[in-house]
C-alpha cells in the first residue's frame, strides 16, 4: 500500500502548511481590520433592531460588544489615549441589549465623562447611560453612586450630592453614600472629598482599568497636596531668608525639608525660580492640576485630532 | 487525473441542479421582490440601506444553507447508495473523488450566487433607480460571500467524509456561526490568561474567518473595501480550503467504507 | 496464471463503543481463481463474502495479509481500468438516465469519448436496458437497476468481473437473462467471479466453488467433482400408489405421487427392491443413482467442523 502513504503523506503535509499560511495571513488581515468589527457598532442604526434580529442571544451579543468595549478602550489607552469616539455607540449598543450588564455603567460613567485623552469627553452622554441603567436597575446602588461621581468630576456638586442620597435610600446601600451625600454639600471640592470618592471607587470596583484610573486620580491628589505643601515651604523660607530657596537642597540644609522630595511616581520634584514647583514627567501624571510646567499641554492631545 | 476530477465535479453539478433543493432561487426572487416593493413605502433614503442589507444577508444565508445541506450528503449519500463503490473500483484515487465533489458544489453555489445576484441588482435598481459607483462595494461583498461559501463546502465536504449528516449539518453551521464571530474569538482570547487563553487562541486561529468576509454593513453604508483585504481574504479562503481538504482526503483515504 | 490470487487476506474490526472487542470477519484466506473461470463464492449471509469482495475492491483495507489481481496490486489503477465491480443491491444515481450513467462511468474508466457513446448504447443494448436509455434511473425497477449495475461492470470490457449477489431481486426470467450474460462472459474470455446464496445459480454456472462460512472457508472445489459423489442410494419409482411390504420393511423412504411412487433405498439392497416390485406385479419405471447436490455438499460444509480444509 505504498501508493497510498504516499498521498497521505502529501495531504498531511499539505495541511500542516496549510493551516500556518492561514494563521499568518489572519494574523495579518487582524491588523488591516483592526477597528473594522468596531466600525459597525457606527452602522447599527436601530440598536432595538438589533435585539429583536439577535432573536433572544441578545446576552451572547451584548457579551461579544462588552469585549469589544474593552478591547477597545485597551487598545487606545496603550496607544496613548484619545478621543474614544466610538466608545458611546459601543457602550449604547452593549447596555440596550442587555441592560442588566452594569458594569456597562459603570466603566460609561468613567470614561465618557473623562476629559480626552483619558476618555471621551461626553459628560452628558454618560450621564444618560447611567440614568438608563438606574431606570434598568432601580434596586442597584451602585449606579448612584456612579450617576454622583459623573456630577462630582463635573463640579456639579448639588446635582452629585442628590444622587448620593437617592442612593442612600435603597434597603441594602452602601453606607458611604450617606456619608458622601453630606459631603458634598459643604466640601464638594475639598481634597478630602476627592480622596473618599477615589478610594471608593477602587476599593468598590472589580473592573481592572476603573481601578487604575482610580489609582492615577489618587496619585494626582497627592501630588497636589505635595506641590501645595513644598509651595508653602519655600514661602516659609524667602520670610526667612528674604529669597526663594534656588534648590532643594537649600531648604534641605535650612531644616525645612529631610530629603529630596520625590512624586508618587519616584521622580523628583524641580523647584523653579520663584518658590513654584514642578513634577518632571507631567505625562506620567494625568489629572494633576498643580506642578504643571509651564505652557504644557499633553503630548497626546498633540499627537491626537484637534476635537471637535 | 484531471479529467476525472472534472467528470466527478461535473456530475455533482448536475446532481444538485436537479435537485429540487435549487428551487430556492424562486424563493429568493419573490422575497427580494417583495422587499423591494415594501421598502418603497419607507421613507425615502434608506431604501437602498435597507435592499443591501436585506438582500446580501439572504444570499449569504440561503446559499450557506444550500451548502450545508447539499454538502452534508456528498459522501454519505453515495455511500448509503453504493455508488461510492461502483466509483472507488473503478481507476480514481479517494482524493480525487473528494476533489470533484468540492469543486462540483462550489461551481453550483457560484452559479446559484449569480442568479441571485441579477435578483438582487434588478430590486436594487428599482428602489434607488440608478446604480452609483459606490455600488461597486456592492460586487466586493458578492466576492467575500462566494469565498465564504467556498470555505463552508470544504467544511461541510469533511464533516460529510467521516460523520452522520446531522451532526455534519451541526457541526459545519455551529463553525459557520462561530466562525461570524472570529475576529471578536480573537480579541477574547488576547483578553484571558492561562489555560483559557491558550484554548481559546487555538480555537480563534482554527475557526473559519468568516467576520472579515462579511462586509455587508460597511458596504450599505458606501464604506469602501480595501484592495489588501481583498487580496489577504481571498489568499485566506483559498489556503484555508486547501486544509480542510486536505484534512478530508487524509481521513477518506484510510476510511474502511462498510 | 492465476486471474485473482487471495493470500491470507483477513479482516478483524473492532466491535464496542468503550471496551472495543475484536470481532473476526474473515479467518486468513487463501484462494486462486484462475483465467476465464467462472468462480462462485458460496456461503450464508454474514459469512463474509462481502466483506472479502470489498477488500478486493480496496474499500475495506485488509488487517493482514493481501491480494493480487491480474498479477497488480489491489491499488493499482492499471489493474482497476481492467476489473468491473457490481455491489450488492446498488441504488445508482436516480437523478441520471441509463446513457449518462454509463457514460459517466465510461468516463471514469478511462474509456475513450470517441467509442464511449457507442460503446454504451451497446452495453445497453446486450444487458436488455435498449428502450430505457433516456429514463432517468428513479424510475426503474429493482430488476432493471440490476442490469443496469451490471452494464456499468462490464461497460469497459474488463478481464476480470466481480459480481456481489447477481440475481438479487430478479424474477426467473431476468435470472436467466443474468445467467446466460455470464456465460457469454465467459465465452468472451473473461473471469467471473460472484458470490452468492442461491446454490442452483452457483451448481448451473459455475466452475469452481469455494464454500466460506463465519468467516472461515470450509470448501473448494470444481462443482462437477463435489456432486459427482454418489450418494450410496437409489431412487426407484414404479407404477402404483401401494408399496411393497419387503420395501416398506427395508425402512425405505416412499413418496406417492399422483399414480406413481417413489422409494430411495440404499445401493446393496437394490436387487431386493426391484425383485420386490416385481414380485407385486408393479410396473417399474425407472432405476436411478442419488447424486449429490450442491446443497447437501454445502449444508455438510456448513456444520462445524474441527478439522483444518485446506483450498486446492
Amino acid at each position: 500500500m505504498k501508493r497510498t502513504q504516499r498521498i497521505a503523506a502529501a495531504a498531511g503535509a499539505t495541511l500542516v502548511f496549510s493551516l500556518a499560511a492561514s494563521t499568518l495571513l489572519l494574523w495579518r488581515i487582524d491588523q488591516i481590520r483592526s477597528t473594522a468589527t468596531l466600525d459597525e457598532a457606527l452602522y447599527v442604526t436601530s440598536p432595538k433592531l438589533l435585539k429583536r434580529l439577535s432573536l433572544g442571544y441578545d446576552g451572547l451579543l451584548a457579551d461579544i460588544y462588552w469585549t469589544r468595549v474593552v478591547q477597545y478602550y485597551g487598545a487606545m489607552h496603550r496607544d496613548g489615549g484619545g478621543e474614544y469616539k466610538l466608545l458611546w455607540p459601543l457602550l449604547n449598543l452593549t447596555a440596550q441589549l442587555d441592560p442588566k450588564l452594569t458594569r456597562t455603567y459603570e466603566f460609561g460613567g468613567t470614561f465618557l465623562s473623562s476629559k480626552p485623552p483619558m476618555g471621551a469627553g461626553l459628560p452628558d452622554r454618560a450621564v444618560e447611560l447611567v440614568e438608563y441603567g438606574i431606570r434598568e436597575n432601580p434596586d442597584n446602588w451602585h449606579l448612584y453612586y456612579d450617576l454622583g461621581f459623573i456630577h462630582y468630576d463635573q463640579k456639579n456638586y448639588s446635582a452629585a450630592a442628590d444622587a448620593f442620597l437617592r442612593g442612600s435610600e435603597l434597603p441594602n446601600a452602601h453606607p458611604v453614600l450617606k456619608m458622601l451625600a453630606a459631603r458634598m454639600a459643604e466640601h464638594g471640592g475639598d481634597i478630602e472629598t476627592a480622596r473618599m470618592m477615589w478610594t471608593t471607587t477602587y476599593e468598590d470596583s472589580s473592573d481592572k482599568d476603573i481601578r487604575e484610573n482610580a489609582l492615577l486620580h489618587l496619585r494626582a491628589l497627592k501630588v497636589d497636596q505635595d506641590v501645595t505643601a513644598l509651595e508653602h515651604l519655600a514661602e516659609v523660607y524667602k520670610q526667612k531668608f528674604k529669597v526663594f530657596p534656588l534648590s532643594f537642597r537649600d531648604m534641605v540644609v535650612a531644616g525645612l525639608l529631610k530629603g529630596i522630595p520625590v512624586d508618587p511616581t519616584g521622580h523628583e520634584y524641580k523647584l523653579e525660580p520663584g518658590g513654584k514647583v514642578i513634577v518632571s514627567n507631567p505625562d506620567d501624571l494625568p489629572f494633576i492640576v498643580k506642578g504643571l510646567p509651564p505652557g504644557y499641554v499633553p503630548s497626546d492631545i498633540l499627537k491626537s485630532k484637534p476635537a471637535k | 487525473m484531471s479529467s476525472r476530477i472534472w467528470h466527478i465535479a461535473a456530475n455533482t453539478f448536475r446532481e444538485a441542479v436537479r435537485d429540487r433543493v435549487l428551487y430556492n432561487l424562486i424563493a429568493f426572487a419573490l422575497l427580494m421582490s417583495g422587499a423591494a416593493v415594501l421598502v418603497g413605502q419607507i421613507s425615502i433614503g434608506i431604501e437602498r440601506l435597507v435592499v443591501i442589507n436585506l438582500g446580501l444577508t439572504a444570499i449569504s444565508l440561503f446559499g450557506v444553507v444550500i451548502a450545508i445541506f447539499i454538502g452534508i450528503g456528498l459522501v454519505s449519500k453515495e455511500i448509503d447508495k453504493r455508488t461510492l463503490y461502483t466509483v472507488l473500483s473503478r481507476p480514481v484515487r479517494r482524493w480525487e473523488f473528494i476533489a470533484g465533489k468540492f469543486f462540483g458544489l462550489s461551481g453550483t453555489l457560484v452559479v446559484n450566487t449569480f442568479f441571485m445576484a441579477i435578483g438582487f441588482f434588478i430590486a436594487l435598481l428599482y428602489v434607488s433607480h440608478h446604480l452609483t459607483h459606490a455600488d461597486a462595494g456592492v460586487l466586493v461583498a458578492l466576492y467575500f460571500i462566494i469565498l465564504q461559501f467556498v470555505i463552508i463546502t470544504a467544511l461541510a465536504l469533511l464533516f460529510s467524509s467521516f460523520s452522520s449528516p446531522l451532526l455534519s449539518a451541526v457541526f459545519a453551521f455551529s463553525l459557520f456561526v462561530i466562525g461570524s464571530f472570529a475576529e471578536d474569538l480573537r480579541g477574547f482570547a488576547r483578553l484571558s490568561h492561562g489555560i483559557a487563553r491558550w484554548l481559546a487562541t487555538g480555537a480563534a486561529f482554527l475557526v473559519p474567518n468568516f467576520s472579515a468576509l462579511n462586509v455587508v454593513s460597511q458596504v450599505a453604508h458606501q464604506a469602501s473595501v480595501s484592495r489588501q483585504l481583498i487580496a489577504y481574504n481571498t489568499a485566506y479562503a483559498v489556503v484555508y480550503t486547501l486544509a480542510v481538504l486536505s484534512a478530508t482526503a487524509l481521513i477518506f483515504e484510510r476510511r474502511n467504507l462498510k | 496464471m492465476a486471474a485473482i490470487e487471495i493470500l491470507g487476506l483477513e479482516k478483524t474490526y473492532s466491535v464496542g463503543f468503550w471496551r472495543k472487542r475484536p470481532k473476526r470477519a474473515l479467518h486468513p484466506l487463501h484462494l486462486a481463481i484462475e483465467d476465464g473461470e467462472i468462480f462462485g463464492f458460496l456461503g450464508p449471509n454474514g459469512a463474509g463474502k462481502t466483506t472479502t469482495l470489498k477488500m478486493l475492491m480496496g474499500l475495506v483495507f485488509p488487517s493482514g495479509g493481501g491480494a493480487r489481481i491480474l498479477g497488480m496490486d489491489l491499488d493499482d489503477p492499471r489493474m482497476k481500468a481492467q476489473i468491473g465491480f457490481l455491489p450488492e443491491q446498488p441504488y445508482f444515481y436516480d437523478y441520471l438516465t441509463a446513457r449518462e450513467l454509463l457514460t459517466y462511468y465510461g468516463q471514469l474508466s478511462g474509456v475513450d469519448s470517441r467509442q464511449l457513446p457507442r460503446k454504451v448504447d451497446s452495453t445497453l443494448e446486450r444487458v436488455g436496458l435498449r428502450d430505457a436509455t433516456d429514463v432517468q434511473l428513479r424510475k426503474f425497477s429493482k430488476g432493471m437497476l440490476q442490469r443496469a449495475g451490471i452494464a456499468q461492470a462490464i461497460l469497459h470490457d474488463p478481464k476480470v468481473v466481480f459480481l456481489d449477489e447477481p440475481m438479487s431481486g430478479l424474477d426467473p426470467m431476468g435470472r436467466r437473462e443474468v445467467r446466460s450474460l455470464i456465460e457469454q462472459l465467459k465465452a468472451e474470455g473473461k473471469t467471473v467471479f460472484f458470490s452468492t446464496h442461491i446454490l442452483s445459480d452457483a451448481e448451473a454456472l459455475c466452475d469452481r466453488v469455494a464454500v466460506i462460512n463465519l468467516g472461515q472457508l470450509r470448501g473448494v472445489g470444481a462443482v462437477a467433482e463435489l456432486t459427482s459423489g454418489v450418494r450410496g442410494k437409489v431412487e426407484i419409482v414404479w407404477q402404483g400408489t401401494s408399496v411393497p411390504a419387503a420395501i416398506k420393511s427395508l425402512g425405505a423412504e416412499t413418496h406417492v405421487a399422483g399414480d406413481t411412487t417413489r422409494a430411495i433405498i440404499s445401493e446393496q439392497n437394490q436387487d431386493a427392491a426391484i425383485e420386490a416390485v416385481r414380485c407385486e406385479k408393479l410396473r417399474l419405471i425407472s432405476v436411478t443413482p442419488v447424486r449429490v447436490s450442491l446443497e447437501d455438499y454445502f449444508m455438510a460444509q456448513l456444520k462445524p467442523s474441527p478439522e483444518e480444509v485446506v483450498a486446492r
